[in-house]
């Protein structure tokens, strides 16, 4: 019975990627225009360098972006949907490493809802800042977020408060009508050694509208490359240019009801590829740790770094020389 | 979707521009030049630090993947040869190449990020001595890189 169950359950997952095919043929403007974005971008921006981006996709290590860099990253976050149609989300993010103790981050948000429609739903601008000068046993980074989304954005870059399952089951035509403004904060706290990275982020959400309460999450992960030593040749399929590890998000209610009652978990496997043509590509599938999760997750992004913005801005407003 | 540009966006975004446009400025970005005052990182390096010697030290292969790390991470500010770039001064000066592998491996490992290096302990620590081989493989430079 079980290998039914499991097969039955293989089919249910395959049945619902060939949709996900044929519907995105037809939905996937948004996407299309974000491609074309990342292709044109590299012959704007001619200046490379390659960091070894780490492999999450919801946790956040304390490294940040280098100065005057820009990194501009494509993600996608398909989900299954109980009661509802199944959808895939999509952010584009661009992230600028404007000191080596700030990177600050423009989100622009989106989604496609399966036999519903595709929407735009709103952007986030996020600021992280270093607080100490030198590496510690645990670094600290504050995180600062504004963000004006929609009811409809289903990116679940964070998980917070009683956010669940059914949130998402409602058609977009009533999702889109409420919107947030909402700051978020986080404390990133994160530490490296002998390969491991670990990282714990505690979060915490007040919408800026509404009169809502303070929401509360997190988001933890481990990780590590597959080789510490670089070896002599160049090349992409290094064991050194892949990071593997695991990570784990969910909500801690709000302040009237704070625990796990009635909030969503997820436990999420993540690879990274750094390839040395500064490409990053990363993937993720995830999967829910109770009734109130999406049973699964797949996410999935690209991202590619190019340094010399900062000059490049000088320039252009006459600072250069 | 109508989205309302909104006082705190435009506060963020003329504040990034603002930051973008300082850190393009930031050093003698066309002629490569730094004061010499940049080295004194290199005596902030805590003793036991700097006593640390490098593991990879006979491994034959540390400065070709030290060479291939630092095209990929280093140059772009310290230039291809090392001898300074746009954001980063020379590292074939005397007062680096000089300097212990262990007072090298803590200015990597803890950036100066007050002055604008990031810290690169996101590199694993094989990768980082890999890269001290590799900087003290070069010798000092008879260029003069630097004031």
């Amino acid at each position: 019975m079980p290998n039914l169950r499991l097969h039955s359950h293989t089919e249910s997952i395959s049945l619902r990627f060939s949709r996900l095919r044929r519907l995105g043929r037809r939905h996937f403007r948004c996407p299309t225009i974000v491609a074309a974005l990342l292709v044109l971008t590299p012959a704007i921006f001619s200046a490379r360098s390659d960091a070894q981006e780490g492999p999450y996709f919801v946790t956040y290590d304390h490294y940040l972006e280098e100065p005057g860099s820009l990194e501009v990253e494509y993600f996608s976050n398909f989900a299954t949907q109980r009661g509802g149609n199944d959808f895939a989300a999509y952010w584009l993010e661009f992230e600028y490493g404007a000191t080596a103790w700030w990177t600050a981050e423009l989100y622009l948000d989106g989604q496609t809802t399966f036999g519903d429609s595709t929407r735009f739903t709103g952007f986030r601008l996020e600021n992280r800042f270093r607080l100490l000068k030198n590496e510690h046993v645990i670094n600290p980074v504050l995180y600062v977020e504004y963000e004006q989304i929609r009811d409809a954005d289903k990116i679940m870059k964070e998980i917070e408060g009683h956010d669940v399952e059914a949130d998402h089951a409602v058609p977009n035509a009533i999702l889109g009508q409420g919107h947030n403004h909402e700051l978020e904060l986080k404390l990133l706290l994160s530490s490296t050694h002998q390969g491991w990275n670990f990282a714990v982020n505690p979060l915490a959400t007040k919408p800026l509208t509404g009169g809502e309460s303070w929401e509360f999450g997190y988001a933890m992960g481990v990780s590590r490359p597959f080789a510490l030593k670089a070896s002599a040749q160049r090349c992409s399929f290094c064991r050194e240019n892949f990071l593997a590890g695991v990570e784990m998000y969910g909500g801690l209610g709000d302040r009237h009801s704070f625990g796990l009652h009635e909030t969503s978990h997820y436990l999420a496997p993540v690879i990274a590829w750094n390839l040395p043509s500064s490409w990053t590509l990363r993937l993720s599938p995830g999967f829910g740790l109770n009734d109130s999760s999406h049973q699964f997750l797949l996410r999935w992004g690209v991202s590619r770094e190019f340094s010399g913005f900062g000059s490049m801005l000088a320039s252009w407003f006459g600072g250069g020389r | 979707m109508r989205v309302r540009i909104t006082p705190p966006s435009i506060l963020f975004w003329s504040a990034v521009l603002m930051a973008g446009i300082a850190t393009g400025q930031s050093g003698d970005s066309s002629s490569g030049r730094f004061d010499k005052s940049v080295y004194a990182e290199l005596a902030k390096a805590p003793a036991k630090a700097a006593a640390r010697h490098n593991p990879l030290e006979s491994d034959p292969e540390a400065v070709a993947g030290g060479a291939k790390l630092f095209e990929r991470h280093c140059a772009e500010c310290h230039g291809a040869g090392a001898d300074g770039g746009k954001k980063g001064p020379s590292l074939r000066v005397v007062e680096v190449q000089q300097s212990s592998p262990g007072t090298l491996f803590w200015v990597l490992s803890n950036g100066v990020v007050r002055k604008g290096m990031p810290v690169w302990s996101r590199l694993p620590e094989p990768q980082r001595w890999q890269l001290i081989s590799y900087i003290k493989s070069l010798g000092a430079s008879d260029k003069p890189a630097n004031k």
